[in-house]
């Protein structure tokens, strides 16, 4: 079973003048396999700061702190070789690559997570299925990767991957903004199918609770100032959504991300 | 959007035109044409040389509707297309000694693309070369024209297309790394015809392409794309020139490049003239770049000049950027190593262009080179 360890993650981004502005303020928090985990915070805190970090985007430097998967140092390694120990970053805007095919995407994302090339006799039938699942037409494989998709498909196309690639743990960040109510049940129901597997760790980021009304987190954790200020069962979520977040920014650091 | 300046000649259909080397004065450089050509290292092209070999034409198994042959400079055909309107054009029009002769039979419709390849090897000897391309009335013809050898060549190509008839002609330059070329092509259209132009340019030191569009009836047609990809130290040049004089017609032009390596410049000047009775015209030109390192250079300049204003629809554009660090970490993300995340996106950034051309064992070709000049910096 996979365990994902922050411990005292401290992150700044890289303004473009060189200098570096601080953003996450000493993160602690252990995701296992099977747990689901939200964390929820008002805009600024440092919530897509933390999900970027720890997939490696080139924009953030770490200042201090660890994160283990498994035993294993994340933060030594390369982005793409991230994604191969089992890490999976679900966009909050997914990146156009225009005149590469979704077919084509997925296959090679596929090959390179599992080491070997799908086998040609699965999987069509895999990836057809996987988008019958998030209902995605068909036709969806040949369009180019998130060229032209709406934001409810660019979603769906990030769930459909996550699903693919099973990743050992999964931070989703702000899978549920900018959706309708029927595109969240949908992408909502592919999380939850990757729960119920019960092999991977799911961390969810949001700054509404509407998307927890649908999967119902083990844990959830506010997070305030670049910095978790609060943690607790699915409850927490409950009272976040009759209180607001007003309460935890009195004397809250100035963290924006 | 329009560039009419007061300087002579007020246009680019005013040119200087003659078969005549005597009648061009000699490059200096600082000409407005050659501003962005290394004229050094045209290696005698610039001068008055006295010709080398004539480049030869092959070609295995044509079909039906297609003869290939040759002519010589009293066909009444040769220079009725293209008359040179610079220097080094002229001095190939007066250089070459034989014609290559491409004619699609009128009305025929081929049921597979014609392949012909020209080559010359030796670069030491200017060689001067001259195509002519005719296309028969109603006829429908995919033909590809390779280039490949090394060699110091000027040439001039002629390609007319008859009243109704639609060519797709894809030009390849894929030159050894020691060659300079120095390309004429010009495009008549008849009424209602339509050319699809896919010119792809890969090696040489030095390849600098010129092609211009004249319409002769209403309803033609051209649609230009273009490919480069240019290494260190090469110097990759596109210059077109549409020449809107007749009514209710249409061009595209779309080229697009990739550059890496210190010194690789690629030059993209695209002229588009509709002229005062060209009314109902349609033109766009769009000039894309994608800068894979540092110590490259491209030039991308737009021209669209316009005398009347009952125009379908003009305009232009021109976009030189550096990688997407953004597509990058995306696909990196997804467990896809580096290297192969750049050969995506750079094969993504051509695949519009090169699903443009009919023929599938070239599009495997053109992919595959490709990603080899990427693999060739371990990109």
């Amino acid at each position: 079973m996979s365990t994902l360890e922050i411990r005292d993650l401290q992150v700044s981004v890289k303004l473009p003048e060189g200098d570096l502005k601080p953003i996450l303020a000493g993160v602690n928090l252990t995701v296992k396999a099977g747990e689901t985990h939200a964390i929820m915070g008002p805009n600024g805190s440092g919530k897509s700061t933390l999900a970027y970090s720890i997939a490696g985007h080139p924009k953030y430097e770490i200042t201090s702190g660890s994160v283990l998967l498994d035993g294993e140092n994340v933060l030594s390694m390369s982005v793409d070789e991230r994604a191969r120990a089992g890490l999976f970053l679900a966009m909050q805007y997914p990146v156009e690559v225009p005149g590469v095919s979704v077919a084509n995407f997925l296959r090679t994302a596929k090959t390179a997570i599992d080491g070997e090339a799908p086998k040609l006799r699965t999987w069509a039938g895999e990836l057809k299925s996987a988008m019958e699942r998030l209902h995605m037409d068909p036709a969806f494989a040949q369009r180019n990767v998130n060229e032209g998709f709406s934001g409810g498909e660019k979603k769906r196309h990030e769930i459909m991957q996550l699903e693919l690639l099973q990743p050992k743990i999964a931070i989703l960040d702000e899978t549920d903004s900018g959706l309708d109510i029927d595109a969240l049940r949908v992408v909502s129901e592919g999380v939850n199918r990757v729960r119920a597997t019960g092999e991977a760790g799911l961390l969810l980021i949001t700054h509404y609770t509407r998307i927890l009304r649908y999967i119902t987190p083990d844990f959830v954790h506010v997070f305030v100032g670049g910095r978790i200020v609060e943690e607790g069962g699915p409850e927490l979520a409950e009272k976040l959504e009759a209180e607001g977040y007003e309460r935890y920014l009195a004397g809250a650091g100035p963290a924006k991300a | 959007m329009t560039g009419t300046l007061a300087a002579p000649p007020k246009t680019k259909s005013q040119a200087l035109r003659s078969y005549d080397v005597a009648d061009f004065p000699a490059l200096t450089g600082l000409e407005e044409e050659w501003r962005f050509t290394p004229l050094k290292r045209l290696r005698g092209l610039t001068g008055q040389v006295t010709a080398g070999a004539t480049p030869q034409i092959g070609y295995t198994d044509l079909p039906a509707g297609v003869t290939v042959s040759t002519a010589d400079k009293g066909d009444p055909r040769i220079g009725s297309v293209l008359v040179p309107f610079d220097r080094i054009s002229a001095l190939a029009y007066g250089g070459f000694a034989e014609a290559a002769l491409v004619t699609v039979a009128a009305e025929a419709v081929l049921d597979r693309p014609a392949v012909v390849r020209i080559t010359s090897d030796d670069a030491g000897t200017p060689s001067f070369g001259h195509t002519f391309i005719e296309v028969g009335r109603f006829a429908e013809a995919t033909l590809v024209v390779e280039q490949t050898g090394s060699v110091t060549l000027a040439d001039n190509v002629e390609v007319t297309v008859a009243d109704g008839a639609k060519l797709t002609l894809v030009t390849v330059a894929d030159w050894a790394p020691d060659a300079v070329q120095v390309q004429h092509l010009k495009v008549k259209l008849g009424r209602d015809a339509k050319v699809t132009h896919i010119q792809v340019s890969l090696g040489g030191d030095l390849v600098r392409q010129f092609t211009s569009v004249e319409y002769t009836g209403r309803g033609g047609e051209a649609e230009l794309y273009g490919l480069y990809f240019a290494d260190a130290g090469q110097h990759l040049e596109h210059r077109q020139l549409v020449d809107h004089s007749v009514p209710d017609c249409r061009s595209y032009v779309g080229y697009r490049g990739a550059l890496q390596g210190e010194g690789a410049h690629t030059v993209w000047v695209g002229d588009v003239l509709i002229q005062v009775q060209a009314t109902g015209t349609d033109t766009y030109e769009i000039n894309r770049n994608l800068v894979l390192s540092d110590g490259a250079r491209a030039d991308s300049v737009p021209n669209l000049e316009i005398e009347t204003g009952e125009v379908a629809g003009a305009g232009h554009a021109s976009a030189t950027g550096r990688f997407d660090d953004e597509q990058l970490f995306y696909l990196m993300a997804r467990g896809i190593p580096e290297g192969e995340a750049r050969k995506l996106v750079v094969r993504g950034f051509f695949a519009e262009l090169i699903n443009k051309i009919p023929v599938e064992e070239l599009r495997d070709r053109l992919g595959d080179a490709i990603e080899s000049r990427l693999q060739k910096v371990g990109a």
